[in-house]
């Protein structure tokens, strides 16, 4: 996937063993791409993995990028996802200062942008929401004004749609 | 060299029986996981190892006392790391290193990387502090399993006694399945000493994601064919996978059954016989001319297992212009990692080959060739013995009295270059050289691994004078174990190849080139044993040499070349094989800073 800022989502498939992880991390920063992202998570099969890595630079050198990573040996397979093949979500926890008349306006919002308050005391409330990026991108946008104290977004997570393997 | 004892014969039968009874056996007869690692390793045919040992690997060394495997005792772990990849270039066998924790680990780091750069099959075993000590900053710890993570082709920190003979099965299938290359086993002391409770020492492999393509796809092949048969102008260009997946019979007929002229890579060298009228020799950076020539000539260029690397392709937007291009490698990534191709094919190169050979046509390359056979006249490789002896002259001697049949391996540098233009290589395993990695240091302790391998032959170290010193030590090896292996050190009192460059490039502003106060040689080879011979005169050059390679034991050639001597042609890096010097440039003659990879 070639958005802007040569952004790419690549997904890939690999045996849980050892040091997995630090060998795809470094395919990719050898070749100078920064990993914006990384999420690693069990399979069906305990014993295989997914990672899902949002890393930025240039087409040419994701081409390799895949290909070295397809290469390791612990890694069944490597694929670059564009947004139309998979369906792409994040999760956010979003910790906002409010005060009794702002709460009001935050609780107003968080339908629209399927968000709900996870824990609430006197002076902050803690949001979680799920959605695409843009949404969570909308949605800290809605929530700057009140005061956002703390973030954490999860990474993408990407699955492709219909019964092709991601 | 060997360790047998009777003793440990009777000890070893009871041992196997007790591991197949497995768990109610009682301690004091049950393998530990050191005795079950070297049982595995006798398994899968392993007939050396080569290694230095230390506290965190005794357990291992231990379990060799009795085995049939030779262990053989290095001066320094690099020295281990190279023999063993000499052995293995030479015989296609993986070669074993077996060494201890901290420092003796990272010593092999070197090696390691010269094998990963060229695709060569050995397994490195190293002790580790025991487990429960594991990142504390223990004495002699190193994480040598994240050190070598970025120039292994795969490793293994062992968690478990058990594991222990399916990681070494793997371990093997790895290294020398498809794309070989190094693996590395880091053993921690208390998993080898801990008693082995498993099953079985052949158990089954756990790698599913290691599947390396075999034959390529015919539809891939029948389209290369096409492109073959259309042209008129054809370049075979041979490397080193060729040569590992034994393609030199298939190369020879493709190249016969199409009339076609073949080059090949520094480590190429072999796999189509140099002396054949098809051949151009080497071509690239300090390749023949007419290699070159043939380069900007091709209207087809096919890679048969080369990976267009920076030494032959300085200028990719310049390689091969107009020409249709053909890649052949058993590695997926090396596909449109360099060069764009019009076809590829993904597959062992010997099966692709003989597939491709049933879809080629003769083609008539007559004026192709004859036009190859006029560069080959108008720009031989020559050199003059007017200044005084030159290191040309001793290796164009050694190649006529060798003829290509003893296993040459060389160093890095300028006299790598010579030994590549002047000695006309008939099989690829006769040729071990340090490529990718251009490892100084590299020519001796190869050399050491190939007499291993190949006792019969005559082998010859071809080094220069500043690289055989990062190695020398290995000098105690081969007096030790009797090794016939012939040293010829080309002395010219530089580092060579770089003052050539601050020479023709930096208005000659020598830096950390200068090597005056060299040993004397001949003496340094008799301290450890070793024969030495002198030679400083192109009169007694050819005479000397003979005698010297006729001797039955280990031996050094000290080769006192002139000083100032520069490798033509040369293909500036990241220049174009139309822009190679062929002629020495005169004096004021200013040549601008090379911008490619070193």
């Amino acid at each position: 996937m070639e958005t802007k800022n040569n952004i790419h989502t690549i997904s890939l498939f690999v045996a849980n063993k050892p040091g997995v992880l630090i060998r795809c991390a470094q395919v990719f920063a050898r070749r100078g791409f920064n990993i914006d992202s990384l999420v690693v998570s069990p399979a069906v099969n305990p014993k295989f993995s997914r990672m899902t890595i949002t890393a930025q630079g240039d087409p040419d050198t994701l081409e390799q990028i895949i290909k070295q990573s397809a290469k390791l040996i612990d890694v069944v397979h490597a694929e670059e996802h564009s947004e139309e093949e998979t369906i792409t979500r994040e999760f956010a926890l979003l910790k906002v200062k409010h005060t009794p008349s702002a709460l009001t306006k935050i609780k107003k919002m968080l339908p629209i942008y399927n968000a709900r308050i996870a824990d609430q005391s006197d002076k902050v409330v803690v949001i979680e929401q799920a959605g695409t990026s843009g949404e969570l991108d909308s949605f800290e946008k809605e929530m700057k004004p009140f005061g956002i104290i703390e973030m954490v977004r999860s990474g993408k997570l990407v699955m492709a749609k219909g019964v092709e393997e991601t | 060299m060997a360790r047998k004892t009777t003793r440990s014969k009777t000890l070893k039968t009871t041992r196997k029986k007790t591991a197949k009874a497995a768990a109610p056996a009682p301690q004091n007869q049950q393998l530990t996981g050191a005795e079950a690692l070297i049982k595995c390793l006798e398994a899968h045919g392993v007939e050396y190892i080569w290694g230095l040992s230390g506290g965190a690997a005794i357990p291992i060394f231990d379990a060799l006392v009795g085995s049939k495997i030779k262990l053989i005792l290095v001066r320094h772990e690099q020295g281990a790391a190279h023999i063993a990849d000499g052995y293995a270039r030479a015989t296609g066998k993986p070669g074993v290193v077996l060494v201890t924790s901290g420092p003796g680990a990272t010593n092999t780091v070197t090696g390691i990387m010269t094998a990963q750069m060229d695709s060569v099959p050995m397994i490195v075993l190293t002790g580790q502090t025991i487990s429960p000590m594991l990142g504390k900053d223990a004495f002699q710890e190193s994480d040598i399993f994240g050190i070598t993570m970025p120039v292994v082709k795969h490793s293994y920190l062992v968690k478990k006694t058990n594991d222990i003979p399916r990681i070494v099965k793997e371990a093997f299938h790895i290294s020398n399945t498809g794309r070989p290359g190094p693996v590395l086993i880091d053993l921690p002391k208390d998993i080898t000493s801990a008693p082995f409770s498993g099953d079985s020492l052949d158990p089954k492999m756990d790698l599913p994601g290691f599947n390396p393509p075999d034959k390529g796809k015919v539809s891939d092949i029948k389209r290369i064919a096409k492109l073959f048969n259309a042209s008129k102008r054809p370049l075979l260009l041979v490397g080193h996978g060729a040569i590992i997946s034994r393609a030199s019979e298939a190369v020879k007929k493709l190249a016969k059954k199409m009339h076609c002229p073949v080059t090949n890579t520094l480590l190429g060298k072999g796999c189509f016989p140099e002396t054949d009228p098809l051949s151009l020799g080497m071509l690239g950076m300090h390749g023949t001319a007419y290699a070159n020539k043939a380069l900007t000539r091709c209207d087809l260029i096919c890679s048969i297992g080369s990976r267009f690397d920076d030494r032959i392709n300085g200028n990719n937007a310049e390689f091969c212009i107009g020409a249709k291009k053909i890649h052949i490698d058993i590695d997926p990534a090396e596909m449109g990692k360099i060069v764009q191709c019009d076809a590829t094919a993904v597959g062992d190169a010997r099966l692709i080959l003989e597939e491709l050979i049933k879809h080629v046509k003769p083609l008539d390359t007559k004026d192709w060739l004859k036009e190859l056979d006029f560069y080959k006249k108008e720009y031989p490789l020559k050199f003059s013995d007017d200044k005084g002896l030159t290191a040309q002259r001793v290796l164009y001697d050694l190649q006529q009295i060798t003829k290509g049949k003893a296993i040459i391996a060389t160093d890095v540098g300028q006299h790598q270059m010579w030994a590549a233009q002047f000695n006309l290589t008939l099989k690829g395993e006769k040729w071990l050289s340090s490529g990718g990695a251009g490892t100084m240091g590299y020519g001796f302790p190869a050399a050491i691994g190939a007499q291993f391998g190949c006792p019969k032959d005559l082998v010859v170290a071809v080094v220069g004078d500043g690289g055989f010193q990062m190695t020398l030590f290995e000098l105690s090896t081969i007096f030790i174990h009797k090794l016939p292996v012939k040293i010829v050190v080309i002395d010219n009192k530089y580092l060579g190849m770089v003052r050539q460059w601050q020479e023709l490039f930096f208005d000659n502003r020598l830096s950390g080139v200068d090597l005056e106060g060299n040993p004397d040689f001949v003496k340094l080879a008799e301290a450890y044993g070793v024969k030495g011979f002198h030679i400083n005169k192109v009169a007694h050059c050819h005479e000397r040499l003979a005698e010297a390679l006729k001797y039955k034991g280990p031996a050094l050639i000290h080769a006192e070349v002139i000083k100032e001597d520069n490798v033509f042609p040369m293909i500036p890096a990241g220049k174009s094989a139309y822009q190679m010097i062929i002629e020495p440039p005169s004096k004021d003659q200013k040549l601008e800073k090379p911008t490619g990879s070193t």
